[in-house]
């Protein structure tokens, strides 16, 4: 009877391994899954002028499927259209939110700086389409129109939080032996954190961009209401410009451009997660 | 650069946050003021009409809320029996070892993918396999958004809850094995009752996510303006009606939209201080 | 004088971590019933891992082996269920540990728990009323059985988690430097203790402290570098050691 009891228990015990393993390895289907289905239909889309033409018109693209032909063009107008808007918000952004960050690794008792944390954890956790919203109220509606900036504005915005508490976590597991020998060399506050602090933090918080970047670069919703795209080639911050999640929108929603949905969804995969697993890898030999 | 003029600088930045949060309320409330106004704050709520024809207007948050409860709730219910064993995996059975860190990156690589390539995926292989399995005929609608949903939020849930579990003392779990307990045994009524509350912290973070997940749910949800009468049905969420409808819209619909996104943006603050508070707690217990 | 059946018998035991190093080397020695017996020696000699090894701690992680035998009441444990093993060998850790989410009468029934077992109200209540008069925390604690054990103090913790071993009835008690956390009088009172429960239960401590062996101890054992190097009654040991490195340990000059 006892032994029989043990005997039950124990096959409880392998029963749970088991089940736990299965499921975990479930979990990894999806991303093979995804990762499998944009290479296995994208990959023969790209080539040279996938990268340097812009999207072709409607009808373009229907002659050519008429004609059963590949569709001609790319995404260069998105692809230019993100590089813009990503690196005017980077370059307000990175500034920032490091001096955002420093302020709180500074700080960590005062109730400013309490309160500013708790802000930034807000407004992580704010929907995207929220920031597109509030980006069209405050940059859109003023200006009269859709464009690079206020798309590059709210990239900024959900960029900030990211660079914020990256910067200020890595500030504070440097150890205070650091500054302090900085201090006691002389330096001041501001020359110890320009020369030692930061240079000592760069890895972390050069991490924590990438990951910043990888996060917004997929962004669609806030994009949507103010970049709203634009068919060709531009480079004015003041008018409509597209970006390359805004095109897999159009493509998904345009019949005849369906075939270079694919395309592009790889090239943005690709995109964010090679940033995905370069953060990864510099991190884990900044720590070392 | 002198102390006082660094202090002063560092300060200047971090006044940003008082500032961007401050102005995304008062834009949000001033802008909704006008549909609050108009059909009453507490009618807004729980009206079910959405109909923009001209001069008969009427907007009601009613069948978004219950679009994002209905798929928020179905995400959460389906990426427990796979976020849990990763936890498990991660954080219990195989910890610190080389297996755990290639399950570790997997979920983070899911976590990195862009919403909007989870809508096409969604639309393009679960959709047709909804209708195939004459789940629904449309294959869109709550029950697929959700499920691609719980997907998208399996690796908030598990990173987090792997760090309660992996912080259950060991001499905790030794004792209640030197007590004769299997493995499982000390699982179930040691390693989950101590790492409970940090567990239940981060679903509450997932739920977070969930609320607000925009484009893959306006792909995958069916875009109907109407309650959802069951979890096969279609629907919309506060984020897919004004991902929807946002570019459209203008005066008492668009003061409709921006009243459901102050809204929404209420829900989510609101669940994210909760959870926030609870990790807290957590991690100092 | 009659030879009496040993309670716990070690052969050649031996315990590795990696393939070159071992922890604990050839090990025999025969423990003999209702006695304490104590395990001394310099910290890394291999006294904890081979406490451990007789609750099969080791099977917990899979690089630890562990060979030769160890004989509970004559059956080898090392080829026995863990599970089955350890309900009838008691273990007390270094720190303190009672499960913090259960109360002090759960926490003495925690191994019943623990192993699916049911016991009615009454011999639950008789149970926790026995181990903890057995450990002298009855009268403390009595009118806060249902509050968590984490608000009592270390040595009272400690007093619970013996507390916690002995209602299982195990054979035999082992215990890891239970009073290293604890303070001189929280120690005393646990020393006491232990005099006391030598009349139900065989006892196997380690300690690093030989003040404490002596005072308590009736055999002791030896170790270094992972060899047990003597092992006789504690006041032999401790007035006329046999061995140079027995001698050099009890002078202070190894460890």
């Amino acid at each position: 009877m006892d032994k029989l009891k043990i005997r039950n228990r124990l096959v409880k015990d392998k029963a749970l391994l088991w089940a736990v393993c299965l499921l975990a390895a479930f979990t990894a289907v999806p991303l093979f899954a995804i990762l499998g289905e944009v290479f296995l239909r994208g990959y023969d889309q790209l080539s040279w002028s996938f990268f340097t033409e812009p999207t072709p018109t409607a009808y373009k693209a229907m002659k050519a499927i008429e004609a059963g032909e590949p569709i001609p063009g790319g995404i260069a107008n998105g692809i230019v259209g993100t590089m813009l808007m990503l690196g005017m918000a980077a370059l307000v952004a990175i500034p920032l939110g490091i001096l955002c960050g420093a302020f709180l690794a500074e700080n960590p008792k005062n109730k400013f700086a309490q309160t500013v944390s708790y802000l930034t954890d807000l407004l992580q956790g704010t929907p995207s389409v929220i920031i597109g919203i509030v980006t069209y109220i405050w940059v859109v509606v003023p200006m009269k129109g859709y464009s690079a900036i206020a798309g590059s504005v709210a990239l900024l915005i959900m960029m900030l939080p990211l660079i914020i508490r990256s910067t200020e976590e890595t500030l504070k597991i440097l150890p205070s032996s650091l500054k302090e020998a900085g201090l006691a060399l002389g330096g001041n506050h501001a020359s110890v954190m320009l020369k030692v602090q930061l240079p000592a933090a760069f890895g972390g918080i050069f991490t924590g961009v990438l990951l910043a970047i990888s996060r917004v670069i997929g962004e669609t919703a806030p994009l949507m209401f103010t970049a709203l795209g634009c068919s060709f080639i531009r480079f004015a911050i003041d008018k409509p410009i597209s970006a390359v999640p805004l095109l897999i929108w159009e493509f998904f929603n345009d019949p005849n451009l369906q075939e270079l949905i694919w395309g592009a969804s790889l090239f943005l995969l690709l995109f964010v997660l090679t940033l995905n697993i370069t953060a990864k890898y510099l991190a884990k030999k900044w720590n070392q | 650069m002198n102390d006082k003029l660094y202090r002063i600088l560092l300060f200047a930045a971090a006044l940003i946050m008082p500032i961007v949060c401050g102005g995304v309320v008062y834009a949000l409330v001033t802008d909704a003021y006008e549909a609050f106004e108009y059909f009453g704050f507490f009618k807004f709520l729980t009206s079910s009409e959405w109909s923009y024809t001209e001069g008969a207007e009427q907007y009601g948050a009613l069948p978004f809320i219950t679009g994002t409860l209905m798929t928020t709730l179905l995400a959460l219910i389906f990426c427990i029996p796979f976020s849990l064993p990763v936890a498990l995996f991660v954080g219990e059975y195989f910890k610190g070892t080389k297996i755990a860190s290639v399950l570790s990156t997997v979920t983070d690589l899911l976590a990195g993918i862009p919403s909007i390539i989870y809508g096409l995926w969604g639309f393009y292989t679960l959709r047709p396999l909804i209708m195939a399995l004459n789940i629904s005929p449309q294959g869109s609608g709550i029950l697929t958004a959700s499920l691609v949903l719980a997907i998208m939020i399996v690796p908030y849930a598990a990173s987090l809850s792997a760090e309660f579990i992996k912080m259950v003392p060991n001499d905790l779990k030794e004792s209640a094995y030197s007590l004769g307990a299997t493995r499982a045994e000390v699982i179930g009524k040691v390693v989950f009752p101590v790492a409970g509350s940090g567990i239940f912290s981060s679903y509450i973070l997932a739920i977070g996510r969930a609320l607000g997940e925009t484009m893959t749910v306006t792909m995958l949800i069916g875009n109907t303006n109407n309650v959802p009468d069951s979890i096969t049905s279609t629907g919309n969420s506060m984020a897919s009606i004004i991902a929807n409808q946002f570019g459209e819209a203008d005066d008492l619909r668009l003061s409709s939209l921006i009243a459901i996104g102050l809204i929404l943006f209420l829900i989510t603050a609101f669940i994210n201080l909760i959870g926030k508070i609870m990790i807290k707690r957590a991690r100092i217990a | 004088m009659e030879s009496v059946k040993p309670i716990l018998e070690f052969n050649k035991t031996c315990v590795s971590y990696t393939k070159q190093t071992m922890a604990v080397k050839y090990v025999s020695a025969a423990i003999e019933r209702n006695t304490i017996t104590a395990i001394m020696g310099p910290s890394g000699c291999g006294k904890s891992t081979l406490l451990r090894a007789v609750n099969l701690m080791h099977n917990l992680y899979p690089n630890i082996r562990v060979d030769g035998e160890i004989l509970l009441n004559g059956e080898n444990i090392l080829s026995m269920e863990p599970i089955d093993v350890r309900r009838r060998v008691g273990m007390v850790f270094q720190r303190p540990a009672p499960f913090p989410t259960m109360s002090i009468y759960d926490n003495v029934l925690s191994g019943y728990a623990l192993n699916g077992i049911r016991l009615s109200k009454s011999e639950r209540d008789n149970t926790v009323e026995r181990s903890l008069k057995s450990v002298a925390l009855w009268d403390e604690v009595k009118d806060v059985l249902n509050k968590k054990g984490t608000f009592l103090s270390g040595g009272q913790q400690q007093r619970l988690c013996i507390a916690r071993a002995l209602a299982m009835k195990p054979d035999i008690l082992l215990m890891d430097e239970p009073t290293s956390a604890l303070d001189p009088i929280a120690t005393a009172h646990i020393e006491e203790l232990m005099q006391e429960l030598q009349k139900e239960v065989t006892i196997l401590i380690v300690t690093h402290n030989m003040g404490q062996a002596m005072r308590i101890s009736s055999k002791s054992m030896f170790m270094y570098l992972g060899e047990l190097i003597e092992y006789d009654d504690t006041e032999i040991m401790f007035t006329n050691p046999s061995d140079e490195r027995t001698k050099a340990y009890l002078t202070g000059k190894i460890g």
